[in-house]
C-alpha cells in the first residue's frame, strides 16, 4: 500500500507528465479534450485521497524524502492535515477549472501557450502544500509563480497584458524575497532548513517578529493583501477565464497556506501583538478591495478586486486566531481558525464560479464591460442562475455557504471581551464593524455586477445576439453552485471535518457538530448561539413559494411586458439605463472622496448650445499614485543616472577602479 | 644577528628606493624619460628580487630577477623607445592632473598604504611587513600614474610599474612558487604585446596615441 504522501506525489509526478505531453501534442486538434481530461482525472483522485485523510480524523503524518534538490538536504515533503485540507481546496478547484477548461478550452486561439503550463501550474500549487523544508518550500513557490505568469502571458498580444505580467513578475519575485528571508531568519545560524528543526527550535522575540512581517510581505504579497495587491487586479483578469478561476480561487488559498504554515506551525506559541499587525492588515484590505471592486466597470476585474477583500476577511480570521491562541483561549481560537479555513474553501468554491461565469459571458459576447452587457439573463438562463447562486453566496447571504462562514468570523469577533489586552479588546470589535462594512458593501457590489451584466436590456449588440455556453462549462457551474448550497445547509460536515486541522494549528478544535439536532451549527454553546442552514432555506423556500403562489393566484397569471418609466424621454435606448456607475455612485459619493480622491466633472453647456452635457468622473488608485509610482520613478531616475556608467572614458573607469580600491583600503585602515 | 639586521637593512632600502622611483616616475613629463626611469625601476625591482634570494636562500627567486632585468628593465623600455620613434609619438606627456597634486596624492597613497599595512598584519615578520607596504605604495602609485596620464604610452608604464609591486610583494613573502612568478611574467609580456598591436592600431586611425581620440571617435565629451 503507497502512503499517502506518496500517492499525492505521483499525483504531482502524472501532472508534470501531462505538461510534458502537452508541449509534444499542443498543436494537435484533440489535445485540450486530452490534457484537460487528464488533469481532470488527477485531480479527482488527489481531492479524494486528501478528502479521505481528512474524513479519518487526520491520522499521523506522512513524510517522504526525494534524493534531488541540494545534496546535504534532499527534498522533503510531508502530508498531514493542515496540507490535506488545502489539498483539497487545490485540487478540486483544478478539477473544477479543468472542467471548465474542456469546453472553454475550444475557444482558445494559442492552445500551445496554455495547455503546457496548466498542468505545471496545478503542480507547483500541489507541490508548494507538500513541501516540508525551505528550499523545496521556495523552489515550488517560484514555480508555482512562473507557471502562472507564462499563463498570464497567454494572451500576451492583448493590450495591457504585457503590463500585468511585468507587474506581476515584478512583486512575485520581490515576495519571494521576502519568503527568503524569511526562511533564512528561521533557520537561524544554524542553518537547518528543515520544517521539523524550524518547528523543534527556539525563535528569539525580535526575530519572530521579523518573520511575520516578512511573511505579511511575503506570502501576502501573493494573497493580495492591500498595498500589495497591485498586481492582482491585472493578472488575474488578463488569464484566460478558467485559470483566473485558479489564480483567484486557488493559488491565493496557496499563499494563506505558506502564511499559516510559517505563522501558526514554525514559529510556534504566538504573541498578543502579531494578531494586531495582521486583524489591521486584514480589515484595511477587506474594505479597500470591495471598495475598489464597487467602482469597476470591468467584470472579471471587479472579481480580481472581491477576492482582495475575501483575503482580508480571511486574515481577520487568522488574526483573531493569533489573539486567541497568544492568550490560552484555545475554543475561541479554534473558532477563528475554522471560520477561516471555512471561508477559504467557500471563496475557493464561489470565486471559481463567478470566474466560470464570467469567462462564459466573455466567450457568448465577447465583452468584459458590465456597461457593454445586460439582458444576458433571457440569453444565458442556465448561466444566469449559476452566476447568481455565486453571486448571492460570495454576498454573504444565507441560507448559502458564503453567510456561514462569515457568521462564525463574527462569533469569533463577540468573544473579543475574553481577551485580556485592552488593545485587543478596543480593536477586535472595530475589526468587527470593518468586516460587516465590507460584507455590507459586498453584497451592493454583486448587486450591482448581476443587475447590469444579466438584468435590464442589452447595450451592446454582442450582447443581444450572446446564446447559451457548452455544457461542459455548464457542467462545471452547475457542480459548484450546488457545493455552494450544500456547504451552506449541511456546515455541520465542513466543520467537523476541518476539527483536526485545527487541533493540530491552534490545539483545540469547535464543538463536535454531527451531534445536533436539525443539521444546526453551535460554535460555542447552545445558550450563545447557533445557525440551521436547512432551516432558513425550508423557510425562504415556502416565503418565497407561497408569495408567488399568492400573487399569481388572486393577481394576473400572465407574463405582461410594459413600458419601462423611461424619464421623459419616449424612446430610452438601452444606453439610457441604470449603469454600472450609477449603482456605484452613492457610495462613491460616500467613501470615494477619502479612499479614491474621487471628483465629478459636470461639463453643462449654457443655454442655446446643442452639445450634450458630459460627466466625467475622476478617480485616482492612491496606492499605487503614492505609494508605486514614487518607487518606480525612483527606480528609472537612477536607472538613468547610472546608465551613464556604461559611456565614460578608459581614463574615468580607471579613475573608478582606483577609487573603490582606495576607498575599501581606507575603510579597513580606519575600522581594523 | 649582524646579518640579519644588514640583510633587514638592505632590503629595505631597495623597496624604499622602489617607492621613490615611482614617485619619480609621477612628475616626468617626457616620454623618453618616463621610460628610462621605468627601467631604473626594473632594474631596483631585479636587484630586490635578486637580495631576497640571496636572504632567503631561494635559489628560484633569481631566475625572477633575471626575468624583471631582462624584460623590464631591457626589452620592454627598448621596444617602447623605439615604438615612440616609429610612430613619431608627440613626446611631452598631458598630464589630466597637475604634477603638484598628483604628488601630493601620491603622498597620500604611500601613508595609506603603511598605515594599513602595519596595522593589519601586527603578528607577522617585520620584513615580509614592510616589504609588503612598500609593495602596496609602488602599486597604487602605479595605479595613479594609468589614471592620471591621458598618453597610452604612460598608461603601459603605470601598468608595468604596477606589477612591479605586485611581483615585490611575491618575493617578500617566502615561498612563492616559481610557478607562480614566470606566469605572472608571461602575462606581462603578453599583456605588452596585446597593448602594443593595440598602440599601432590607435596611431593608425587616429594619428595620435592620445587616448582622448579614443572617446572623440565614440562621440563622447570629456
Amino acid at each position: 500500500m503507497m502512503s499517502a504522501v506518496a500517492l499525492q506525489m505521483s499525483c504531482v509526478a502524472a501532472l508534470l507528465a501531462a505538461a510534458a505531453l502537452a508541449i509534444v501534442l499542443s498543436r494537435s486538434r484533440n489535445a485540450a479534450g486530452l490534457i484537460y481530461g487528464m488533469t481532470i482525472t488527477i485531480s479527482v483522485v488527489a481531492t479524494a485521497a486528501a478528502m479521505n485523510w481528512l474524513v479519518r480524523g487526520g491520522p499521523e503524518a506522512s513524510a517522504l524524502v526525494l534524493p534531488v534538490g541540494l545534496p546535504w538536504l534532499g527534498a522533503h515533503f510531508r502530508l498531514d492535515n493542515l496540507a490535506s485540507f488545502f489539498l483539497v481546496v487545490v485540487n478540486f478547484g483544478g478539477a473544477a477549472a479543468s472542467l471548465y477548461g474542456l469546453g472553454y478550452g475550444h475557444h482558445e486561439t494559442e492552445p500551445h501557450r496554455v495547455l503546457p503550463f496548466f498542468p505545471a501550474f496545478l503542480a507547483g500549487m500541489n507541490l508548494v502544500i507538500l513541501a516540508d523544508d525551505a528550499f523545496s518550500f521556495l523552489l515550488c513557490w517560484e514555480f508555482m509563480s512562473l507557471a502562472s505568469w507564462a499563463l498570464v502571458l497567454a494572451h500576451h498580444r492583448e493590450p495591457g497584458n504585457a503590463a500585468a505580467g511585468y507587474v506581476y513578475l515584478v512583486m512575485a519575485s520581490f515576495g519571494t524575497l521576502a519568503l527568503l528571508l524569511a526562511f533564512g531568519l528561521l533557520a537561524g545560524p544554524a542553518g537547518d532548513y528543515g520544517f521539523a528543526a524550524i518547528r523543534a527550535a527556539q525563535h528569539a522575540p525580535g526575530a519572530v517578529g521579523l518573520v511575520l512581517i516578512l511573511m505579511l510581505l511575503g506570502a501576502g504579497s501573493k494573497a493580495g493583501l492591500v498595498p500589495l495587491h497591485v498586481w492582482l487586479p491585472l493578472a488575474h483578469p488578463a488569464a484566460p477565464s478558467h485559470v483566473s478561476a485558479l489564480m483567484s480561487g486557488v493559488m491565493t488559498k496557496v499563499a494563506i497556506y505558506g502564511f499559516i504554515r510559517v505563522v501558526f506551525d514554525l514559529l510556534g506559541q504566538p504573541a498578543w501583538w502579531m494578531s494586531v499587525i495582521v486583524l489591521f492588515l486584514g480589515a484595511v484590505t477587506a474594505v479597500m478591495g470591495i471598495l475598489y471592486a464597487m467602482m469597476e466597470q470591468d467584470l472579471k476585474r471587479l472579481l480580481a478586486y472581491s477576492t482582495i477583500e475575501n483575503v482580508g476577511v480571511i486574515f481577520v480570521g487568522l488574526g483573531l486566531a493569533l489573539g486567541f491562541q497568544a492568550n490560552g483561549l484555545r475554543l475561541a481560537a479554534a473558532l477563528a481558525f475554522t471560520a477561516a479555513l471555512f471561508h477559504v474553501l467557500n471563496h475557493s468554491l464561489f470565486k471559481s464560479l463567478l470566474f466560470f461565469g464570467a469567462g462564459a459571458v466573455l466567450t457568448s459576447t465577447g465583452e468584459r464591460d458590465m456597461d457593454r452587457l445586460g439582458g444576458l439573463i433571457h440569453r444565458m438562463p442556465k448561466t444566469s442562475f449559476a452566476v447568481l447562486v455565486g453571486c448571492v453566496a460570495i454576498s454573504a447571504l444565507p441560507p448559502f455557504n458564503g453567510f456561514v462562514s462569515e457568521w462564525l468570523m463574527f462569533q469569533a469577533v463577540l468573544q473579543s471581551p475574553d481577551l485580556p489586552q485592552w488593545a485587543l479588546k478596543i480593536m477586535v470589535p472595530a475589526v468587527g464593524a470593518a468586516l460587516a462594512l465590507a460584507a455590507a458593501l459586498a453584497a451592493a457590489c454583486f448587486v450591482k455586477a448581476y443587475g447590469v451584466t444579466f438584468l435590464g436590456r442589452p447595450r451592446s449588440a454582442p450582447a443581444e445576439t450572446a446564446g447559451e455556453v457548452d455544457r461542459y462549462s455548464l457542467t462545471a457551474m452547475f457542480i459548484l453552485a450546488a457545493l455552494c448550497l450544500f456547504a451552506g445547509i449541511l456546515p455541520g460536515l465542513v466543520i467537523d471535518a476541518l476539527s483536526p486541522v485545527s487541533i493540530d494549528i491552534v490545539g483545540g478544535r469547535m464543538p463536535v457538530q454531527a451531534n445536533e439536532a436539525w443539521l444546526s451549527i453551535v460554535p460555542i454553546a447552545d445558550s450563545r448561539s447557533s445557525y440551521n442552514g436547512l432551516l432558513v432555506m425550508v423557510f425562504i423556500t415556502i416565503c418565497a413559494s407561497s408569495a408567488a403562489f399568492f400573487i399569481h393566484r388572486f393577481a394576473s397569471r400572465a407574463l405582461r411586458r410594459g413600458p419601462a418609466w423611461g424619464c421623459g424621454f419616449s424612446d430610452p435606448v438601452p444606453a439610457a439605463q441604470y449603469s454600472g456607475e450609477s449603482f456605484a455612485q452613492p457610495i462613491r459619493r460616500v467613501f470615494g472622496t477619502l479612499a479614491f480622491h474621487a471628483r465629478d466633472h459636470v461639463a453643462m453647456p449654457p443655454p442655446g448650445d446643442t452639445r450634450p452635457a458630459r460627466l466625467r468622473i475622476e478617480l485616482h488608485d492612491l496606492v499605487w499614485e503614492r505609494g508605486y509610482r514614487p518607487i518606480a520613478e525612483a527606480v528609472g531616475f537612477s536607472a538613468g543616472w547610472l546608465n551613464r556608467l556604461q559611456f565614460l572614458t578608459i581614463r574615468r573607469y580607471l579613475s573608478l577602479v582606483f577609487a573603490t580600491l582606495v576607498t575599501l583600503l581606507l575603510v579597513l585602515a580606519i575600522w581594523s | 644577528m649582524q646579518l640579519h639586521s644588514l640583510a633587514f637593512d638592505v632590503s629595505h632600502t631597495l623597496a624604499g628606493g622602489l617607492v621613490l622611483i615611482s614617485f619619480l616616475m609621477l612628475y616626468q613629463d617626457r616620454l623618453y624619460s618616463l621610460l628610462n626611469v621605468f627601467a631604473l625601476h626594473a632594474v631596483v625591482l631585479a636587484l630586490s628580487v635578486a637580495w631576497q634570494a640571496f636572504i632567503q636562500d631561494a635559489p628560484h627567486l633569481y631566475v625572477t630577477a633575471a626575468i624583471a632585468l631582462v624584460f623590464k628593465a631591457i626589452i620592454i623600455p627598448v621596444a617602447l623607445h623605439r615604438i615612440v620613434q616609429r610612430l613619431g609619438i608627440h613626446r611631452d606627456i598631458e598630464a589630466a592632473v597637475g604634477i603638484g597634486p598628483t604628488m601630493l596624492a601620491g603622498m597620500g597613497l604611500v601613508a595609506l598604504s603603511m598605515v594599513l599595512m602595519l596595522r593589519v598584519t601586527p603578528e607577522a615578520d617585520p620584513l615580509a611587513r614592510e616589504d609588503l607596504a612598500f609593495a602596496l605604495s609602488v602599486v597604487l602609485l602605479g595605479l595613479l600614474v594609468m589614471v592620471t596620464r591621458r598618453n597610452a604610452v604612460s598608461q603601459v608604464v603605470g601598468f608595468m610599474s604596477l606589477e612591479n609591486g605586485l611581483v615585490l610583494a611575491a618575493t617578500g613573502a617566502k615561498g612563492m612558487p616559481l610557478v607562480v612568478e614566470i606566469s605572472v611574467a608571461f602575462s606581462i609580456l603578453i599583456a605588452f604585446i596585446v597593448i602594443g598591436i593595440f598602440l599601432f592600431r590607435i596611431r593608425e586611425r587616429f594619428d595620435s596615441v592620445d587616448v582622448s581620440t579614443l572617446d572623440d571617435f565614440r562621440g563622447e565629451r570629456r
